[in-house]
């Protein structure tokens, strides 16, 4: 169990930092394990890892993106990450009309988004999370080491004007498809991918629907109705309620 | 010279007409016994369900609820489709389950016609089949059918042999091929020395009757030899694209051949429609009874097989056929001819 | 590829013969056979395009996405409580399963956890999860084979378990049962007797689908030595759960990992198969589904009093940060990669399905094999369409 939880009141962007007491005692013999495997890392892709942390009985590091391939050998050959888990993307943009908490205020009910995608609204702020990032994409995979039951999380950062990546495919078959999925849902470019093909989307689709300037588009024809439930009772803070109600009334 | 009504049931017309009203009756019937017994009831119960309980008294009038239905449906011809061998394949498969009730004998003379060659007619024009599977494969000109008619080709050539092998040794135990000669063969027959209830084949030629069961189940194409239709690769194999009465004319062929291979099974293996002790008149009114109730024993085999197993592969179903069953199809002509020679 | 056994070593044979014949006959004109998306076999829309010379197969791709729903965007704009609606639709048939990984990532990163009497609940109906789950599978695997007995009794006893998931939860499909910090409700009275009953007859079913299917020769012949995925292959394709187990790879995760539900305080075992074939996947799920009712019965016989739901805020929010939290589900490792930003509703989550990987090894697989084989193969890898398509 990978167990992060970072104080509410750290910002957001830094390292998620101080970790809840790890459950079960070997914690901290992991967390020297994943040390080790952090020091083979940088030892073989030098400053191309530009970020890392280990926390919470979990591990990330992140990388340039030249050394994008070069990980996935490393991690294959010497970590011994047999285990390919999954791939895919992150839009770090906020944008208020699709980060839900603009349309949650009581009066933003039909929030609409001016223009579409072309005429994206001005990111109001590019936060990454762990492990840092200097852009707006971030394309993150998880490996997984069957033998040692120990995984990692890796990320690399994409250009936004140059959405290009080197393909995992030839080191590990299993990224074809998320891949492929990457690319229709983020608009990625993954050099050296014997086929980028639609996955899901039908092939004339345009745009990539999980980019946060993507206008969802049911929630512009009508507000989340859902949503009434979980306003703040008037005169009531959110906080110390009883659970149970709580989650009888968000269900 | 029977008279009924005032007509003369011996003359030529009115004898040929009789027998082609039962016939016509028949297959219709034995279609929707076997159909409602086995396929809608006995497979109900045996997954523990109960099936159609509505049309009729526990549901037995579904099969002619169902057969409405289907006459109801539009006649539907696929758009590339060859519309002339497409309209004729039901029909040559019908007709193939048809010229098999002919030789089969239900009583000393409710036979409508007793060849001198009557098993081997019968195996022959219930190979007819293939060639009307053949033609609604193709002219479905749909790739599921093309497959399903090609493999059902390969099969029922494969298991012609060991039916037809099967059948042997019980034809040199009889000594003739007429059906009615083999029931004959069996009233008369007696187990050492002892001559109650003749002598079913079933004892002398178990092998044969076994590998006669496996055999008739490929040719119906019944799980586990069901690949020609097999429903999870092919949809419905060569019946893909039929509906409504067309669909109808192969349902009622799949069920009359079950019927038919049944009779010509119980007739082989369990001496027809022989009742000890009973003949002339009566024989030919108990006759069609004992008849019906050993078809229904042997169909219950047949389809007992069909609900409990898994589908064979087409080349593991070639290499069954070939290495096992021709084999000792083969042996037990063999051992019956010595015997013959001996006793 | 390393090749253990003999089946093992028998079916290698069979793809390089049919490596061989595809590769040096002369060029004849191939037929190209869409199975699906309506198509008996594929339980689901999942469309499959194989190129045949005569009835094996030389080339084929799976196409998906004809039910894609985009979860991973929907629960971008919802809330945390409202995410688990949607997220019991992945897996259709393992339905409670999946709210568990997204609910555990969410209080990791609020620093929660529920009570110990909601822990073992969930674990207790984790695991009837996994029996509605694969129980399909086993009488589902008999009728794409032919058999179509063994899937009437998977359905008879499948719907004991979920009717006593109606009772407890109130969805036969969809429990949406858990809750950050707990439990909906507590269970009704009288339920822990009834769910004895009913897992004496899960155990004696999986006897009778051992005596029914298992032992058939025909189905044993059918399955042997078809569909051989050896570990390392699966393991780079991201194989997971029976499919990775049946080829010896000793890996699940309830056992493997730190996790709060309730599987380290019962006795039981991971099983695997060393041949990889689509009969060791059948046997793998079929011992997994044994497995699976006597923890529920342990479980319920040490099941701890007490509450059912922690203290938690009235209004959910996740604190920011990054959790990746993953459960070894029926259908195989199902994680969900949460990323919150401090809000009510999560910024980004990453849903990662078994059977998305599972079929993405298809294309490899389905190499030389016969269309027959093409139905038991996919069969026996088990995927749920939802939870390719998501």
């Amino acid at each position: 169990m990978t167990r992060l939880s970072s104080a509410p009141e750290e910002p957001v962007g830094g390292p998620t930092g101080e970790v809840a007491a790890p459950a079960g005692g070997a914690q901290p013999e992991r967390d020297r394990l994943r040390q080790q495997m952090l020091d083979v890392l940088r030892r073989r892709l030098g400053d191309a890892v530009v970020g890392s942390e280990i926390a919470g009985g979990d591990m990330w590091v992140r990388v340039e993106r030249r050394a994008w391939r070069r990980l996935a050998e490393v991690c294959r050959d010497e970590l011994h990450m047999d285990y390919f888990c999954f791939l895919s993307g992150i839009d770090w943009m906020v944008n208020p009309a699709m980060s839900g908490e603009k349309v949650w205020e009581p009066e933003g009910g039909g929030v609409v988004m001016e223009g579409d995608e072309g005429d994206a609204p001005a990111p109001t702020g590019i936060q990454t999370g762990v492990g840092g990032g200097d852009s707006r994409f971030q394309v993150f995979a998880r490996l997984y080491s069957v033998t040692g039951k120990i995984g990692l999380t890796l990320k690399v950062d994409v250009d936004e004007s140059d959405p290009r990546l080197d393909s995992w495919v030839s080191v590990y078959r299993g990224a074809d498809w998320h891949e492929r999925e990457t690319w229709e849902m983020y608009g990625f470019d993954f050099e050296g991918h014997p086929r980028l093909r639609h996955i899901y989307l039908p092939g004339e689709f345009e745009g990539h629907p999980l980019r946060k300037d993507f206008p969802l588009l049911s929630r512009e024809v009508k507000p989340w109705p859902g949503l009434v439930d979980v306003e703040p009772m008037p005169g009531e803070e959110a906080g110390a309620e009883d659970a149970t109600a709580g989650a009888g009334a968000a269900g | 010279m029977p008279l009924i009504l005032g007509v003369d049931l011996s003359a030529y017309w009115a004898t040929t007409l009789l027998k082609v009203l039962v016939v016509l009756g028949l297959i219709p019937a034995g279609a929707i016994i076997l159909g409602y017994v086995f396929l809608l009831k006995m497979m109900s119960h045996m997954q523990s369900r109960l099936g159609p309980m509505e049309a009729g008294p526990h549901g037995s009038l579904q099969l002619v609820a169902d057969g409405l239905k289907f006459i109801q449906k539009e006649d539907i011809f696929p758009e590339r489709s060859d519309r002339f061998v497409f309209a004729a394949a039901p029909i040559v498969v019908l007709l193939s389950t048809f010229l098999l009730y002919i030789v089969i004998p239900a009583g000393p003379r409710l036979i409508v016609e007793d060849l001198d060659t009557g098993i081997f007619f019968a195996l022959a024009v219930s190979s007819l089949s293939v060639l009307g599977i053949l033609m609604a494969g193709w002219a479905s000109a749909n790739k599921y059918s093309l497959i399903g008619a090609l493999r059902a080709a390969g099969q029922l050539i494969a298991y012609e042999l060991p039916l037809i092998l099967a059948v042997v040794g019980v034809v040199i135990q009889a000594g003739t091929m007429s059906l009615q000669g083999i029931v004959m063969a069996q009233a008369e027959g007696e187990i050492f020395g002892v001559g109650i209830i003749g002598n079913p084949f079933i004892f002398t030629q178990l092998i044969g009757f076994m590998l006669f069961l496996v055999a008739a189940q490929a040719e119906l194409t019944q799980a586990p030899f069901d690949m020609p239709v097999a429903e999870s690769e092919l949809v419905a194999g060569f019946m893909t694209e039929y509906t409504g009465f067309r669909f109808l004319f192969f349902f009622m062929g799949e069920f009359g051949t079950a019927f038919a291979f049944s009779a010509i099974g119980a007739t082989l293996f369990l001496g027809g429609w022989y009742v000890p002790g009973v003949e002339g008149t009566l024989a030919d009114v108990l006759g069609p009874l004992v008849l019906g109730a050993k078809i229904m024993a042997v169909a219950f085999f047949i389809f007992w097989f069909r609900f409990s197993y898994p589908r064979l592969r087409e080349d593991q179903l070639q290499a069954f056929a070939w290495k096992l069953l021709i084999p000792l199809a083969l042996v037990n002509i063999a051992v019956t001819g010595v015997l013959k020679v001996a006793f | 590829m390393a090749v253990t056994t003999d089946w093992q070593k028998s079916a290698y044979i069979a793809a390089q013969a049919a490596d061989a014949r595809v590769n040096v006959e002369l060029e004849t004109e191939g037929m190209t056979l869409n199975l699906g998306p309506q198509h008996p076999a594929t339980h689901g829309t999942l469309r499959i395009v194989v190129r045949l010379d005569g009835e094996q197969v030389v080339w084929a791709e799976p196409i998906c996405g004809y039910m894609h729903r985009g979860y991973e965007k929907l629960c971008e704009v919802r809330t945390y409580p409202q995410v688990t609606t949607l997220i019991n639709r992945i897996d259709w048939l393992g339905h409670f399963a999946n709210e568990v990984p997204f609910i555990l990532a969410a209080e990791q990163l609020m620093g929660i956890e529920a009570p110990p009497r909601a822990q073992w609940i969930r674990t207790i109906f984790f695991e009837m999860a996994r029996i509605a789950n694969v129980s399909l599978f086993l009488g589902d695997m008999g009728i794409q084979l032919g058999a179509i007995t063994p899937v009437f009794y998977a359905f008879r006893d499948r719907e004991y378990v979920l009717n006593l998931m109606e009772a407890a939860t109130g969805g036969r499909f969809h429990p949406n049962f858990d809750r950050i910090g707990g439990l909906k409700e507590d269970l009704p009275r009288g339920w822990v007797d009834e769910c004895h009953g009913v897992m004496t007859r899960v155990i004696s079913f999986c006897q009778e689908m051992e005596d029914l299917l298992m032992g058939n020769e025909i189905f044993q012949t059918r399955t042997r030595g078809i569909g051989v995925i050896p570990a390392a292959v699966g393991l780079e394709y991201g194989l997971s759960g029976a499919n990775i187990r049946a080829s010896g790879v000793d890996w699940d995760l309830r056992r493997d990992q730190d996790s709060p539900l309730a599987w380290k305080h019962c006795d039981w075992k991971v099983w695997t198969h060393p041949d990889g074939d689509s009969y060791a996947r059948y046997w793998v799920r079929l011992q997994e589904t044994r497995e699976a009712a006597r923890i529920i019965v342990q479980l319920l016989d040490g099941l701890p009093s007490g509450p059912i739901q922690a203290k938690v805020p009235r209004i959910i929010k996740v604190p920011p940060g990054e959790a990746w939290c993953h459960t070894e589900n029926p259908l195989g490792e199902m994680g969900f990669y949460l990323v919150s930003k401090g809000g009510r509703g999560p910024f980004r989550v990453k849903i990662r399905s078994a059977s998305f990987n599972n079929i993405s090894i298809v294309p490899w697989l389905l190499r030389g094999v016969y269309v027959p084989d093409v139905i038991t193969i996919l069969a026996s890898l088990y995927f749920i369409l939802g939870d390719i398509d998501r």
